[in-house]
């Protein structure tokens, strides 16, 4: 090993790790007080660790004898991973005021989730993965938990973290069974072992390691704790298990498909084509009868996990390229919708999450209505919206990679998804009003939606940046 | 041609005029709304009195092209067919504004931003020659019309949007599956470069089947109809306008567009699946409306019955059957508007569609009786009238090709007079014995206004179809000729007899090609 380490290609998680330790210390001497100072600094925290990434010499590629890689791929998943936490820190102080939590470890824990799915993504070891992985996860299961005297909170964090441990579990037991029939638990050495075919301790390996990965992303039959964690998790914190944690955890399953898999991709494309299929029709049919938004949420992202998996399946450089502009997408409606259902509190302030309660919204809140159905429009990709730009990514990859059935029963499936994002926009435009929704609206919350829904109206302006990103972020695997 | 973009100016005046719909009040709204058609309106007649009609004019023309991204091109371009069926759109939305003028009360503004949020795709449709560009254009009429069948419709009216979006959705969904694969094969978005492209024979048959899903709801044909009687019965009056007159053109012009010049074979190969749903749609749905109590629903379930004839007149791969579809649509987009306008009058007057609330309105509304009455002779079919010459245009194309069809589809005509006229007698005859109904005023001056330019344009379009189908025939032997090689061989063997004197007057020179292709087609 001839390498010369530099600390440079770290430098992003180095500035979080930093900041993360330094504002907890802060945060013991200060208290609760300094809770909005904390998160604005762990915004700032992250915006410099985003800038860092466009440094020249942070990108080196593959560096501490493979065990990390510093590319394209991993830099465009920490943008998205970053934009979308601090959205997450940003709306927090706010409703958490309300119920009188508020703590300056909120923002802290999100930092912390942020540096282990920095690692995620930049994985390049199956131990580096497995530190990264569960470095995120203890920080999501203390923040589902977040709000302790609240039931379903504690609940969501004690039945995340029962789960959790289990897909860690089965996790770690794939890797082992990889290292012991590969000799190798980094991803070349995995990749050059299954090169000359692969026997069945390595098949057997890989459904572990990917049934684990499903998990994490949230992918049917893995996709059991998503629902109620949704629910019981507060609000702020759903919208970050809902955006945030996917990509990474997304990325991560792309890249340990193409880098350390690669070789075994037939095996590994029917497992995922299964599982892409399987999370469309599920997560479509079981929302039907959601009358929760924040359930209703959970399904709707495990069916969009289902559809930027169908562009891994297609294991094309485009197909990957189109994965990850449908999860720089997926994020921006996604933060989105969850600003709108922060929006939704009743007279007294207390968050309502009844799909009924929006009846009416059209009339009483025009503008809040004419976002939240810009978001579920775009979300069921009915063009000329930007959702639909992501659907048509994953669809043409597909098609190119000569997968036109997958795409075909893909699409068909999402017809069934339609149902049910119609039904948010019929209860808010065609039923008469309901209770009308307290007036006071947040800042921030505002800010953020509209900037939102104008991305998702006129995110085709940007398309020729989004396609260069995700173009040359793909070509790094390859 | 000049380099102007008049296409795109078509398309950003009423989207201009949506956006500050959206933010003005009531009677701000109606006006920017009226404003913004009628602009359009100018722009339709100066686009047809600008387009090249001489043999030598380019199939294509206002092209436009600027690429966007990727594979996205704004391609915009049109030919014949899509200026007439344009034509159509913009002199039907002045009339659709009008007729909400008093009837919408709620929510104008939005109101007004649908529907010319709508005509932007409707025109975006048919000016569309980038395959995705028509996708987006084609797909996102999805979202206003399920706005404004939810929101200002009947009393049912979310049962029947989620049918419209659902049913439509679907269909669309597998054609987008299609287009990516004949992208990735031809290489090109390009519709008219498709439109030259030899698709293999095998893979034609899946990807017609993949359009024709699309195409079949839009349409729509039996057995896929059953949204349309839904949405038109819930929709407001203009909604059930727009609807029959432009919408379900667009199945049709896909089929034109799309289906038969890409696919010729499997054009050729499933042609007779589209001639028997289209012998099952005139019966079975003649007989339906028969039977109707609402009159909207007639109306509706008549609308499936004459489109049966264009897509029988589409597939008898003759300039006749082809011209005389285009016809029909043109024809019918005229009278089912008219008619379902008809109904809007007196649905404002009584509030109930139950067609035997009414009766004997000839005594007490007779403007109304006379307006309705030449609406309901153009329905049935009457010479002189827009939709007898695409009918028998139409007809005689698919005798051509199968005289049993060609005999099957002619009952639809018989039935249509039946429904009609029994229809009318039940609404505008009979005795004034009801007290509501004889207190009904006549047609206020809107109204007149309103009917009064369909009026005129039907009788136009029956005593000179040359105006319409003149542009159209250049495209239309094209299109012919393209599938010439698929063709099948029709029953009917016509044989061209003596040219005796009378033989020659009676069909004039407008008529020459097509007695060359019957021709042609019998050897």
């Amino acid at each position: 090993m001839t390498e010369t380490f530099t600390i440079l290609p770290i430098l992003p998680e180095l500035i979080l790790i930093g900041s993360a330790l330094a504002l907890l210390i802060g945060a013991a001497f200060v208290g609760d007080r300094a809770t909005v100072a904390i998160s604005w600094l762990s915004v700032a925290a992250l915006a410099v660790a985003a800038a860092v990434l466009a440094v020249p010499g942070v990108l080196a590629g593959s560096i501490m004898g493979g065990l990390y890689r510093a590319d394209a791929f991993a830099a465009y998943a920490k943008v998205l991973i970053f934009a979308a936490a601090a959205a997450s820190i940003l709306i927090a102080p706010r409703f958490f005021n309300r119920n009188g939590t508020a703590r300056a470890e909120y923002p802290i824990l999100i930092l912390l989730a942020c540096i282990g799915m920095s690692i995620m993504v930049s994985a390049g070891d199956f131990l580096t993965l497995y530190v990264g992985l569960e470095l995120n996860s203890l920080a999501a299961y203390v923040l589902a938990s977040f709000m302790r005297q609240d039931e379903r909170s504690a609940e969501a964090g004690l039945k995340y973290f029962v789960l959790g441990g289990l897909a860690s579990g089965i996790l770690l037991y794939g890797i082992s069974l990889l290292y012991g029939f590969s000799g190798s638990t980094g991803f070349d050495g995995v990749a050059n072992a299954m090169a000359n075919g692969l026997n069945s301790g390595q098949l057997f390996g890989l459904v572990f390691v990917l049934a684990g990965l499903a998990f994490k992303m949230s992918a049917v039959p893995f996709h059991m704790w998503t629902p109620d964690v949704y629910e019981g998790a507060p609000t702020p914190v759903t919208a970050f298990f809902a955006s945030a944690p996917k990509v990474a955890a997304l990325a991560l399953t792309v890249r340990v498909a193409i880098e350390a898999l690669g070789p075994a991709g037939l095996a590994w494309q029917q497992v995922i084509v299964f599982i892409a299929l399987a999370s469309i029709i599920l997560g479509a049919v079981a929302a039907i009868g959601q009358s929760n938004i924040k359930r209703l949420l959970a399904y709707s992202s495990i069916n969009n996990v289902g559809f930027a998996l169908i562009g891994l399946a297609a294991g094309t450089p485009k197909g990957v390229a189109a994965v990850l502009s449908y999860l720089a997408i997926y994020i921006v409606m996604t933060v989105g919708s969850f600003m709108c259902v922060l929006q939704m509190r009743d007279q007294e302030g207390r968050p309502v999450e009844s799909i009924a309660s929006l009846s009416g919204l059209s009339q009483t809140r025009p503008g809040l209505a004419a976002a939240f159905a810009i978001f579920m429009f775009s979300l069921a990709g009915i063009p000329p919206l930007f959702g639909f730009w992501a659907k048509f990514l994953v669809f043409d990859a597909a098609v190119a990679a000569n997968l036109t059935l997958l795409a075909a029963v893909g699409i068909a499936a999402s017809v069934i998804g339609a149902f049910y994002y119609l039904k948010i926009i019929k209860t808010m435009y065609f039923d008469p009003p309901a209770e009308a929704y307290e007036g006071t609206r947040g800042r921030v919350e505002y800010i953020l939606m509209t900037a939102a829904a104008t991305i998702v109206v006129l995110g085709y302006l940007l398309n020729p940046l989004l396609d260069r990103a995700s173009a040359t972020a793909a070509a790094a695997l390859f | 041609m000049t380099g102007f973009p008049i296409l795109s100016l078509m398309l950003a005046i009423p989207m201009a005029g949506a956006v500050a719909c959206l933010f003005s009040g009531a009677s701000t709204a109606r006006w920017i709304a009226l404003a913004a058609t009628l602009a359009d309106l100018v722009l339709g007649i100066v686009l047809w009195a600008g387009f090249d009609q001489s043999p030598a004019a380019p199939q294509w023309q206002f092209t436009e092209y600027a690429p966007i991204f990727g594979k996205f091109a704004w391609a915009l371009g049109i030919d014949g067919i899509a200026l007439m069926l344009i034509v159509l759109t913009v002199f039907l939305m002045p009339i659709c504004i009008g007729a909400s003028w008093e009837a919408i009360e709620k929510r104008v503004g939005e109101y007004m931003a649908a529907f010319l949020f709508m005509e932007v795709l409707m025109i975006g449709v048919f000016t569309a020659q980038d395959l995705y560009l028509f996708y987006i254009m084609f797909e996102a009429g999805l979202i206003p019309m399920y706005l404004i069948i939810g929101i200002w419709g009947g009393a049912d009216r979310i049962y029947a949007s989620y049918k419209f979006f659902l049913y439509t959705l679907f269909g669309s969904v597998l054609m987008l599956v299609a287009m990516l694969w004949m992208v990735n094969t031809a290489n090109t978005t390009s519709i008219p470069e498709l439109m030259a492209y030899d698709f293999p024979p095998h893979a034609q048959t899946w990807l017609f089947l993949a359009f024709f899903a699309s195409f079949a709801v839009k349409m729509p044909m039996w057995p896929v109809h059953t949204w349309l009687p839904d949405a038109h019965v819930q929709a407001p009056t203009a909604g059930s306008v727009i609807l029959a007159g432009v919408l379900l053109k667009m199945g049709g012009y896909g089929f034109i567009r799309f289906s038969l010049p890409m696919f010729p074979e499997a054009s050729a190969q499933l042609a007779w699946l589209v001639f028997a749903l289209s012998m099952v749609a005139v019966v079975y749905t003649s007989l339906i409306a028969l039977v109707q109590s609402d009159m909207k629903k007639l109306i509706a379930y008549s609308s499936v019955a004459h489109m049966a004839i264009v897509t029988v007149g589409l597939f008898a791969f003759n300039q006749q059957g082809l011209e005389g579809a285009m016809m029909v649509m043109l024809g019918h987009g005229l009278v089912s508007g008219a008619l379902f306008l008809c109904v809007g009058v007196i649905y404002d007057r009584l509030h109930t569609r139950e067609i035997g609330r009414y009766g004997g309105l000839a005594e007490n509304m007779p403007k109304y009786a006379l307006f309705f009455l030449l609406f309901t002779m153009a329905s049935v079919g009457l010479p002189g009238t827009s939709n007898f010459v695409g009918e028998l245009l139409a007809l005689m194309g698919v005798y051509q090709a199968s005289s049993w069809v060609a005999l099957v589809a002619t009952t639809g005509i018989i039935l249509g007079a039946a429904y009609m006229l029994y229809l009318y007698r039940r609404v505008a005859y009979g005795p004034l014995d009801k007290a509501d109904v004889a207190a009904m005023p006549d047609l206020t001056a809107r109204e007149i206004l309103l009917l009064a330019p369909i009026a005129a344009a039907v009788l136009w379009m029956g005593v000179y179809p040359e105006s319409f189908i003149a542009p159209m025939r250049a495209d239309v032997a094209q299109i012919v000729a393209r599938m010439d090689r698929a063709a099948p061989e029709g029953d009917a063997k016509l044989t061209a007899g003596k040219p005796g004197a009378a033989h020659a007057a009676e069909h004039g020179e407008a008529h020459a090609p097509e007695q060359h292709d019957a021709h042609g087609e019998a050897h």
